[in-house]
């Protein structure tokens, strides 16, 4: 049983392999096309992509709509008729039980229930309920596996997106799309392997930090490399004013000749490594902008996400670019869409956070459906934690807000290998605790990474003397998910 | 050459484990069966990475009730049949734990399918063999107390001082031969990059050159340990060691000002403090009796970690994070060991159970402070804090660089004056504590008595320099040897417990172990001696031998070429363009950054929700200023491999990848800096050979051989070609960058200069420490 073979497959580290290649530029080419993935780092055995999944998987590639902030369950996916009829009453300290609270809430002397401002529907053919606010990924509900019982560890934004991103909620730890990077490398020699755009609503915004898409202890070229909206890209993507292509041509050429003078003495394998790192950054300088030129889609595309994604920097733009991220192998896209943290003023900043992410996240997977890409797509849609199914401070039916819940809360799943159109798991009346099928996010981690092929549990990378894993020292694939 | 052969010395157990090591590789792929199995050296990595973790130190996981890594647990009788053991020295037919490793029997074979992990045939017959030969424990090596051995034999033309002995019997010990010093040039590029951080100018290459005094290396070696920078450069990894930043970290992110601190770290390398008194004033100075402000600054090293702003907060959550993260932090920097494995069970590999862990915890678990202070910009420095006036900065904090007559405050460590109470906290909840501790230390390293040592922070000091301490020095002196030779002798700089790895050269660890104590922690000295030995001054040309048996360069048969630390990258190409300011310390300032970085990230709150560029002076200060705000740290800087500032870090990757390139090519700091020097040049009389020779030697710090200037100036013709042909791109490069130089009269020329400058800073020696 191979058990550990993928420490064995680390075993010619690449400068050991290039030490042994020595016989000069012809072995190292050799070399490049060996490795499956420019993205190098240095010599360390560990620092290079595994290139290689554990078995056949169903997903190539994830697309993660992080819904940065934790979007209310209860005005969403989540449909507690109990909470409307019983709407201004106290939480049962039955239900509530020992959940820790927020400071924000722990000093409240009643914790008054409310029901969804929002009116819910049932969709499809499993007949799933969702709030009026999300009309389009309404629409879709037959391609969409909904989870209701998300629950998480922490109570905070921080800890939870962390938590949610890296698998632990302090600590210096490799987000998923880093451990995705390592485990799988790249598709497209001319792109990263880990890519991740920022949008902002109009609604009460937590920050985004770059932790969140850290390598941790891997090597750094699984970090997530992050797409703007401004002109360059990627950052320093662009050349300076006055440089033009041939220019840039005309420099590298020279620059490889001087550096293999150099090589010719100093004998260094990493002399022509650098020489290939100025290539691939000179065909990202076209690869990229050719690809975050959104202006080229046709018509029936950009009806389809919306006006706003012909806007830079938006979600629906967002939305479209992560697409063509993903079709041009990008392994891991990540976005974030700040405003969630409805604390208050609930009803309206809901509805305007529904409205800029609603039609183009529905776009984006009728999009790859419609290309045959969904199939080997997994595209993932939620926030860190869900909000309490009582109101924070003051509160009328029309304007309330709610605090952070880790107990239960909604997220949805669809393409690359989940099972489509199902609801999974169940909270009581009260959308507080899970009765059926919970889903932790060691789960949750876990079911991702099996649907890419990776088993959780071999899936390790040894840092500091222990063998680190995403999924901690937990979780468990959940076949129920699985198409 | 003369070679003498090695001999090893037999006296002490613990000569006798380095004997064993020195016949392999430490932990390669090496499959030769030696002669002696050794317990430390190939036993105990497979027993701690492979069974350690459910027949190891934590007693609450451990399964069947055995434990392998102690000898006692391993001899002993089975509970439930008292003729079977699990190792039976001697005997492996009769050691049921081997024999649980060769059953086919899939059910019982060890380790368990579920735990992922296999022995290799190697790995078995080695534990095989060492079972007939007695199957002999022997203590950790990190555990004992290192002792200076007899110097090996070695060749006495080649060594320079007593560090190459031992390198040099370990590189013929695997048929190694060490090379040949290397030329001047690139002798005086290397140890001022290491010394300071800079490259060295033209003059001091010049003079260095031109110098034929026997001694001429060792005067510059002396001058630059006197250089005021020299203290930034050593700093530098000690920032990353200590987690220092400009922000409070977490989601809010807002302004904090410690860098009053980082201003006296650099004045105590520059003031060649002892490592003693280094690490007792940062460690402990406010209870030295009489603490002055100088050692209270020196504290805020325990109060760099984060700080959550975030509203809603479990105050005792972060109160406990915080005390964590210094338990971690203390256990990593100074002891190379990973306390926080013991945070929520008993260590899996190493001797620190959770009770342990929590008695180092205690000495942190002092401080009158609070987990959530207030929101974002509440505070940029949390109590206990200290106020720095003008007057001190005037007085004994000459060194700080305060810029206004503002009062500064910098957080520092305080204990309270009753001591808290600590407990286990079971799995490492803040809000489920156990038992009581009292303070304490695992006492595998070494007993910790409150008697003796005293129970509080500077009692843990005084255990750390305790005589018999066997770590606090090895882990000091394997960092610093890492600094210049870009590998630990130990390769884990972090980790010297049974997970990491063995010292590749015990015998020179230990050596500059004591050494480096018996001069009284002397930290120039210990660099002098490192930079003065002939194995640093060796050439850095790959030799082929080593490309083929030592691609890593393990063994030190050349000098390594390391690419430069993403701070070092940005003050080489300020430094060699001669616009970089050499201001030392201050607040920290920003830069050029591309647009738009802090704005897309933040969370709408606070004074660091936008990002204020600097003008002028500010903008060419070294990379060890640019301002750190952990949710967005320099995206230049995290390219090339900085650390993000989010906990200690002893050791940075480094990495070879596009977006470096594209840093070199397009960042304005980089374009700017071929401006300016093209545009100095440019009024320089002399041939285009001498100019860019002068070019050359600025960036690269060597003179360009007959083929590289042809390459420079074949490039420059066609460059100027072009630029005639096109004169609107020439304003478009002449203007970029806020630094004001005239480009001269003739603009094609200079523009031309300009981009044969950018191709020699994207040269990749550039930026190589050769």
């Amino acid at each position: 049983m191979e058990n550990e073979f993928l420490n064995s497959r680390l075993n010619v580290t690449r400068r050991h392999f290039f030490g042994q290649a020595a016989a000069g530029i012809g072995g190292l080419a050799l070399g490049s096309l060996l490795v499956p993935d420019l993205w190098k780092g240095d010599s360390a055995a560990n620092a290079m992509p595994l290139g290689m999944a554990h078995f056949a998987p169903k997903a190539k590639r994830i697309i993660y709509l992080c819904q940065n902030g934790a979007p209310s369950q209860l005005e969403s996916f989540d449909y507690k008729p109990t909470l409307i009829a019983r709407s201004g009453e106290d939480l049962p300290a039955s239900i509530r039980g020992n959940q820790r609270l927020t400071g924000m809430t722990a000093s409240q002397d009643k914790f008054p229930l409310m029901g969804s401002f929002y009116g819910f529907k049932q969709y499809g053919q499993s007949g799933a309920w969702i709030s009026d606010i999300f009309p389009n990924i309404a629409n879709i509900a037959d391609d969409l596996c909904i989870i209701r019982t998300m629950n998480t560890d922490a109570i905070n934004h921080d800890p939870a997106l962390t938590f949610l991103q890296t698998g632990a909620q302090v600590g210096n730890r490799p987000s998923m799309g880093a451990w995705m990077s390592y485990g799988l490398g790249s598709e497209n020699k001319n792109l990263p392997s880990f890519c991740v755009l920022l949008s902002r609503g109009r609604g009460n915004g937590q920050g985004v930090y770059s932790k969140l898409w850290t390598n941790g202890f891997l090597d750094s070229l699984h970090q997530g490399v992050v797409f703007s909206s401004s002109d360059d890209p990627i950052l320093y993507l662009n050349d300076s004013d006055g440089i033009d292509k041939n220019a840039r041509r005309r420099m590298l050429d020279e620059l490889a000749e001087l550096n293999h003078l150099g090589f010719d003495e100093n004998k260094d394998p990493e002399v022509e490594a650098k020489v290939q790192q100025y290539e691939m950054a000179y065909r990202m300088q076209t690869a990229v902008p050719e690809l975050t030129d959104l202006s080229k889609e046709p018509d029936h595309i950009i009806k389809m996400y919306g006006p706003d994604c012909l806007v830079p920097g938006t979600y629906a733009a967002n939305a479209l670019l992560a697409r063509k991220l993903s079709e041009s192998g990008v392994r891991f896209v990540q976005l974030y869409h700040q405003g969630w943290d409805t604390h208050g003023n609930l009803p309206k900043e809901m509805a305007m956070q529904a409205q800029d992410v609603d039609r183009s996240s529905a776009a984006l997977i009728t999009d790859l459906k419609q290309r045959g890409l969904l199939d080997e797509t997994l595209v993932i849609w939620g926030g860190e934690f869900g909000r309490t199914n009582y109101c924070q401070g003051t509160y009328t039916v029309e304007n309330y807000g709610r605090d952070h819940h880790p107990r239960a809360y909604s997220i949805f799943m669809a393409g690359g290998g989940v099972k489509p159109g199902i609801v999974y798991g169940e909270t009581d009346e009260f959308g507080y605790n899970v009765v059926k099928d919970p889903v932790h996010i060691h789960d949750f981690h876990a079911t991702v990474q099996h649907l890419m092929g990776l088993n959780h549990e071999q899936m390790t990378y040894k840092h500091l003397g222990r063998r680190y894993r995403l999924t901690d020292i937990a979780g468990n694939v959940l076949p129920g998910l699985l198409a | 050459m003369k070679i003498f052969k090695i001999i090893i010395p037999v006296i002490l157990a613990a000569i006798c484990m380095y004997a064993a090591w020195s016949c392999s590789d430490a932990q390669g792929s090496d499959t030769s069966m030696p002669d002696v199995v050794d317990y430390n050296f190939h036993i105990r990595p497979i027993l701690s990475d492979r069974c350690f973790k459910c027949h190891g130190p934590d007693a609450n996981k451990r399964q069947a009730n055995l434990r392998l890594d102690t000898k006692e647990g391993a001899y002993a009788a089975f509970k439930d049949n008292a003729k079977a053991h699990a190792i039976v020295p001697g005997d492996p037919s009769q050691s049921d734990a081997f024999q649980r490793l060769i059953t086919k029997d899939t059910s019982l074979r060890m380790p368990s399918m579920k735990s992922n992990l296999v022995l290799t045939q190697h790995e078995i017959d080695l534990i095989e063999k060492w079972i007939e030969q007695g199957a002999v424990y022997k203590p950790h090596w990190s555990f004992m107390k290192p002792v200076k051995l007899e110097l090996p034999e070695a060749d006495e033309a080649w060594v320079r001082n007593d560090i190459d002995y031992y390198v040099y019997a370990k590189m013929k010990e695997k048929g190694l031969s060490p090379s040949k010093l290397t030329d001047k040039e690139r002798l005086l590029k290397r140890v001022s990059l290491d010394l300071t951080g800079l490259p060295p100018t033209l003059e001091m290459q010049d003079r260095f050159l031109n110098d034929t005094d026997p001694k001429a290396y060792e005067k510059i070696v002396n001058e630059l340990l006197a250089n005021k920078h020299f203290g930034e450069k050593m700093a530098a990894p000690w920032l990353d060691v200590a987690r220092y930043a400009d922000s409070h970290g977490y989601q809010d992110d807002g302004l904090r000002t410690m860098w009053p601190w980082r201003d006296w770290v650099i004045h105590a390398f520059n003031s060649n403090y002892s490592y003693k008194k280094f690490v007792t004033w940062q460690l402990a100075g406010d209870l030295i009796p009489g603490a002055n402000k100088e050692m209270l600054l020196a504290t805020g090293f325990n109060r760099n970690h984060k700080i959550t702003q975030e509203g809603g907060v479990i105050d005792e959550e972060y109160r406990v994070e915080y005390i964590n993260d210094r338990t971690s932090t203390f256990g990593k920097s100074f002891l190379a060991l990973t306390f926080e494995c013991s945070k929520c069970h008993d260590h899996k590999y190493d001797p620190i159970s959770q009770k342990d862990y929590y008695s180092t915890y205690a000495f942190f678990n002092q401080v009158p402070e609070k987990g959530l202070f207030g929101t974002i910009d509440a505070s940029f420095a949390d109590p206990p804090n200290m106020r720095i006036t003008s007057k001190d900065v005037n007085s004994l904090l000459k060194f700080i660089n305060k810029r206004d007559t503002f009062a500064v405050d910098v957080m520092v460590m305080k204990d309270s004056s009753n001591m808290r109470k600590t407990h286990i906290l079971s799995r490492g909840n803040y809000d489920m504590p156990t038992f009581e501790v009292g303070v304490g230390i695992p006492k595998s390293i070494l007993p910790y008595s409150t008697a003796k040592y005293g129970s509080n922070r500077l009692g843990l000091v005084r255990w750390m320099f305790d005589d018999a301490n066997p770590l606090t020095s090895r882990v000091f002196v394997n960092r610093i040897w890492a600094q210049f030779f870009g590998r630990g002798i130990v390769k884990t700089l972090g980790d010297f417990g049974m997970q990491g790895e063995l010292p590749t050269h015990p015998e020179l660890l230990d050596w500059l172990a004591v050494d480096f104590k018996a001069h009284h922690w002397n930290m120039k000295r210990l660099v002098k001696q490192i930079v003065m030995s002939a194995t640093y001054q060796q050439s850095s040309d790959v030799p082929s031998a080593a490309s083929k048996s030592d691609p890593e360069n393990i063994y030190l048969s050349h000098s390594p070429r390391l690419r430069l630390p993403a701070e070092n990258v940005r003050d080489h190409v300020l430094a060699s363009a001669d616009i970089l300011n050499p201001e030392i310390g201050g607040p920290s300032v920003k830069p050029y950054q591309p647009k738009g970085l802090w704005e897309m990230a933040t969370s709408g709150r606070g004074s660091l929700m936008t990002y204020i560029q600097d003008h002028n002076q500010d903008l060419y200060r070294r990379g060890m200023y640019v301002f750190i705000k952990r949710t967005v740290p320099p995206p230049s800087m995290l390219i090339f491999d900085a650390s993000n500032r989010d906990q200690c870090e002893v050791q940075r990757g480094r990495t070879n990848t596009p977006l470096q390139a594209l840093v070199m090519m397009n960042d304005p700091h980089v374009m700017e800096s071929s401006r300016v020097l093209a545009s100095h040049l440019s009024a320089e009389k002399g041939s285009l050979d001498v100019v860019l020779s002068k070019a050359f030697r600025k960036i690269i710090c060597r003179k360009p051989s007959e083929k590289e200037l042809i390459i420079l100036k074949r490039y420059f013709e066609n460059e100027q070609a072009s630029f005639k042909k096109e004169p609107n791109k020439i304003e478009k490069l002449l203007k970029i960058g806020e630094y004001k130089k005239d480009p001269g009269a003739i603009r094609f020329y200079t523009a031309a200069l300009m981009q044969t400058i950018q191709l020699i800073y994207n040269m990749e020696e550039a930026l190589i420490r050769v």
